[in-house]
């Protein structure tokens, strides 16, 4: 799922305090799931703002409304006439969300209220981690299914670098070392001779570098 | 507002468990805590979200105080720490609104200490009288159904 972050609040109140009407749309399935953009965590951000605005002498009015997906024209019409009455949406959803919002309301100024951090999964309570850089080109198969890309501070192809202590990431030694992860987890499906591969540079067009990317099903398209 | 006249409204979520019978001792016992003090009881300290607290402040009420049963006493076991992680949280989110983070506190008290409790009370009647009335409270008048 996609992973975010809720910004501060003097920085939300710098962002929307030329408005005096302003609404804060939750988005319910990513940042629902990672605590950061749904009905609650609108609720919780528009009482701070509400306090934050009154404490600064801002006349700020707050609507909160919480859509299924931001990401999809069938839910963000539902909010069309919270949208309108309106002078501005602060939107919780992640950056495909704020910019759905935005295309769809031409005049109205939508400005996005989290950081949207990454693809990632939630490891336990309160902590989620990256997975996947979104790169366009899969190579988990080749790595028992570990990702280098992402997990390897380096994106090593052809790790390990050798800076490694113990099992843990020199660039960041709270973090474990991808690629001995990588080494235990082919070691246990038996499939140890794929490092023996050397893997050749990886065509980085498919990932963002190569420009924003579009997929286009003509199968599916009306 | 003179700070004299002052008489700070503090909102007690009180676990029905420890904190609420303690209030209830208290009575018992003839141990006098201040008026100020508006309490509401809960099943579990654990049941209580940020979004209350935050309520409480946002309609008027110049602190909150949430007690729980003492740690690792709590009747569901772990709900009175994860209470205290939503007040810090709390916490630090009104101090990012603009607000003094000491305007809500957890406590930890058993159902046998009415003592603690009231000591608990005065304590925070005292520091929310020190920090002045809620600033919001000036500007919006106050909700009677939370702070009559």
């Amino acid at each position: 799922m996609i992973v975010a972050e809720r910004k501060n609040v003097p920085e939300l109140i710098d962002i929307i305090k030329e408005h005096k009407n302003i609404l804060v749309l939750g988005c319910g399935t990513c940042v629902t799931v990672c605590l950061a953009g749904g009905e609650r965590e609108v609720s919780i951000i528009s009482s701070a703002l509400r306090i934050a605005s009154k404490v600064r002498g801002l006349d700020l009015k707050v609507e909160e409304l919480t859509i299924e997906r931001q990401c999809d024209n069938i839910f963000i019409e539902q909010a069309a006439d919270a949208i309108n009455r309106n002078d501005a949406v602060l939107s919780l959803g992640c950056g495909a969300g704020v910019q759905a919002i935005a295309e769809r309301y031409a005049n109205k100024p939508v400005y996005a209220g989290l950081n949207t951090k990454f693809l990632g999964i939630l490891e336990e309570h309160g902590i989620w981690t990256e997975k996947c850089a979104a790169c366009g080109a899969c190579v988990l198969h080749e790595y028992g299914g570990i990702c280098p890309v992402t997990r390897c501070a380096k994106h090593l192809l052809n790790g390990p670098c050798g800076g490694s202590r113990e099992d843990r990431c020199e660039v960041r030694p709270d973090r474990a070392c991808a690629w001995q992860l990588i080494y235990q987890r082919l070691k246990n499906i038996g499939q140890l001779e794929r490092l023996k591969k050397i893997e050749l540079p990886k065509d980085w067009n498919a990932s963002l570098s190569g420009g924003p990317r579009v997929i286009i099903r003509e199968d599916h398209r009306i | 507002m003179n700070l004299k006249e002052f008489e700070p409204k503090i909102v007690a979520f009180c676990c029905h468990y420890c904190a609420y019978a303690a209030a209830d001792l208290a009575g018992s016992m003839r141990l006098q805590y201040p008026a100020n003090i508006r309490i509401i009881r809960t099943p579990c300290t654990g049941r209580l979200e940020i979004e209350y607290f935050l309520k409480a402040l946002e309609n008027g009420a110049d602190g909150v105080i949430v007690a729980g049963c003492e740690e690792g006493s709590c009747h569901f076991k772990e709900g009175n720490l994860a209470a205290r992680r939503r007040v810090n949280y709390t916490g630090e989110l009104l101090a990012e609104s603009g607000l003094e983070k000491e305007r809500v506190r957890m406590v930890n008290v058993s159902a046998a200490n009415a003592r603690r409790l009231v000591d608990a009370i005065n304590e925070m009647v005292e520091n929310v009288r020190r920090l002045g009335p809620n600033p919001l409270k000036e500007k919006t008048p106050m909700k009677q159904e939370i702070c009559p």
